[in-house]
């Protein structure tokens, strides 16, 4: 069993994995997000209450999930870092750091955006949104360290301590930003995600989040592979695939 | 075996326990500092012309001042604090004293510990005995500066404890300055939000006695937690130079 | 169909500016960074490519010379 577990570590054989399923996770993901967002987009019905501009809410969300499922992955993998010190899971964190930047941007930008036509405002100091900046920095000095530290092994350990700092202190921030914004939330103002959603909008949702995380599976493997041929570029195996012409 | 190396060289059975290790540390960081004592007085002087700014360039109403005066206050303190964190280890990485504690035998969170409340005592405390005055400037009344202080005087303690993780990991980088401001301040958000939320609180007349419970909870936390963490950002900073 | 019309669609009732801003930038956003990450790997296999071509060319060369070198001189020591 450990076997398994220690054969996960090895840059190799991630590298063939990764190769032989990310044709799969790009065709799958693009499907299905094309689907979601067209049904979204064109065909679901449009809500009695905001009008057409919750079709947002079909790219919103689904950024908004992987801006966080990307930081809490990247903790698992800094755990995995410091305490087993496998390689791999260096790789994963500065590979998928970037583009849990970009996602929470987009689920930043697109919460802005939705905010003006529905409540009249581009920013709100309401909690989600606030708490989704504050990720937004926490990734930014994620990046910012990795690229301070020259020494790749001593780059890795420091953002994974940072990752777990971090990670430790996201409940607490979502707590208190939560707090924070009902004592200073305006009477009017609600942001909700209607609790029970009619299927013919909650459907077009589910294809869009499902072909984002396929989507973000590719994206994993290209950057990982990438970051793999970098740091192993001087073993025979990635000599001998490179010099194959191979992918 | 004793006798070759003289009195530096200490037997383990009469080793030096982890306490007293411990206040050797501190009284050498007070010790220190106090011959330096630029670093004591540049936070305290950035503490006072950075509340000053906001009256300058905002409003000097006492209306303003009176509803923002706490906020204020705890922003200026947290940067303040942020501003002092670079020669928390940043001294004795340049001179190799660091190298030395990180080598000794005594459990390293409990040195680093040490080091952060020396730091605190010497840059968080002057600030909360500073901080009636500007309260004062502020238009504070009596009873908002008093809790006002005593949120200071607990989450000053969390600030230097959270803060010497980012000044372990940015330990001899480049541009250490704003690294460690980028790393930090999303920390410190909590910190601030119940900071001021109790100030507000006491200002509605609603009970604090919560709210103090909570920073409290901050404090334990930041104690038991932030010292390991920064005990291995040391020693993966020390083997990166 | 939710719109009458494509003009409808594209208006939104008033919301289109909105919407459409936001799936243009999504758009752009997502693809420009699965387009960066190929276009970056292709470039790291370049340049592992060039050095591997470059070192094994020079691997018939003599070992490179020394920056310094110390000729050994025989100084008696009588």
């Amino acid at each position: 069993m450990w076997q398994w577990f220690h054969k996960l570590g090895s840059p190799k054989w991630f590298f063939g994995i990764a190769t032989r399923f990310m044709p799969w996770l790009l065709a799958g993901g693009l499907l299905l997000l094309a689907a979601g967002l067209t049904w979204g987009l064109a065909f679901a019905p449009e809500d009695y209450l905001q009008g057409n501009s919750y079709r947002i809410i079909f790219i919103h969300v689904p950024s908004a999930f992987l801006a966080q499922s990307i930081y809490i992955s990247m903790a698992v993998a800094a755990v995995v870092t410091l305490v087993w010190r496998m390689k791999l899971a260096d790789v994963f964190v500065k590979a998928i750091a970037p583009v849990g930047l970009v996602f929470t941007f987009l689920s930043l930008f697109t919460g802005a955006v939705w905010g003006k036509p529905t409540w009249g405002t581009w920013w709100v100091w309401d909690a989600r949104l606030t708490s989704m900046l504050i990720l937004l920095f926490l990734y930014g000095g994620v990046i910012a360290l990795d690229r301070a530290i020259n020494d790749e092994k001593s780059a890795a350990r420091a953002v994974a301590v940072l990752v777990l700092v971090g990670v430790v202190n996201i409940p607490i921030i979502k707590y208190s930003v939560d707090w924070w914004n009902t004592l200073h939330q305006p009477a009017t103002f609600k942001l909700t995600e209607k609790p029970t959603m009619p299927m013919e909008m909650w459907l077009p949702l589910l294809l869009s989040v499902l072909g984002l995380y396929l989507l973000f599976g590719w994206l994993t493997c290209i950057r990982m592979k990438t970051e793999i041929l970098i740091r192993e570029q001087r073993t025979r195996w990635v000599r001998e695939l490179v010099m194959a012409g191979g992918k | 075996m004793g006798s070759a190396g003289g009195a530096l060289i200490k037997p383990v059975e009469q080793g030096v326990s982890p306490l007293s290790a411990m206040g050797a540390v501190f009284g050498r960081d007070v010790r220190v500092a106090f011959r330096q004592r630029q670093d004591l007085l540049n936070p305290l002087l950035f503490f006072v012309m950075v509340v000053s700014l906001f009256p300058l360039g905002v409003s000097p109403e006492v209306s303003f001042l009176q509803q923002s005066g706490a906020g204020i206050l705890w922003v200026a303190a947290l940067l303040a604090v942020l501003l002092s964190l670079d020669h928390l280890f940043r001294h004795d990485f340049d001179d190799g004293t660091l190298e030395q504690l990180v080598l000794q035998p005594q459990p390293l969170f409990l040195l680093v510990l040490a080091k952060t409340l020396a730091h605190w005592m010497l840059t968080g405390l002057p600030l909360v005995i500073l901080a009636p005055v500007l309260g004062v400037m502020v238009h504070l009344d009596g009873n908002s500066i008093a809790i006002l202080c005593l949120t200071l005087l607990i989450g000053t303690p969390v600030l230097s404890l959270i803060g010497s993780i980012g000044a372990a990991l940015t330990l001899g980088l480049r541009s250490a300055g704003v690294l460690l401001s980028l790393l930090i301040i999303p920390l410190y958000i909590p910190v601030l939000i119940f900071g001021t939320g109790t100030v507000a609180a006491a200002a509605e007349g609603a009970p604090v006695g919560g709210y103090l419970a909570l920073m409290g909870a901050f404090l334990v936390l930041a104690l038991t937690l932030a010292p390991f963490a920064s005990a291995a950002a040391l020693r993966i900073s020390l083997s990166n130079s | 169909m939710a719109f009458d019309s494509f003009s409808a669609f594209i208006i939104m009732e008033g919301h289109g500016p909105y919407v459409w801003a936001c799936y243009a930038v999504f758009a752009v956003l997502v693809a420009g960074l699965m387009i960066w990450s190929v276009k970056r790997h292709q470039s790291v296999m370049d340049a592992c490519q060039r050095r591997y071509v470059h070192d094994a060319k020079n691997s018939g060369r003599p070992a490179q010379k020394a920056s310094a070198t110390f000729t050994r001189v025989e100084i008696s020591q009588d």
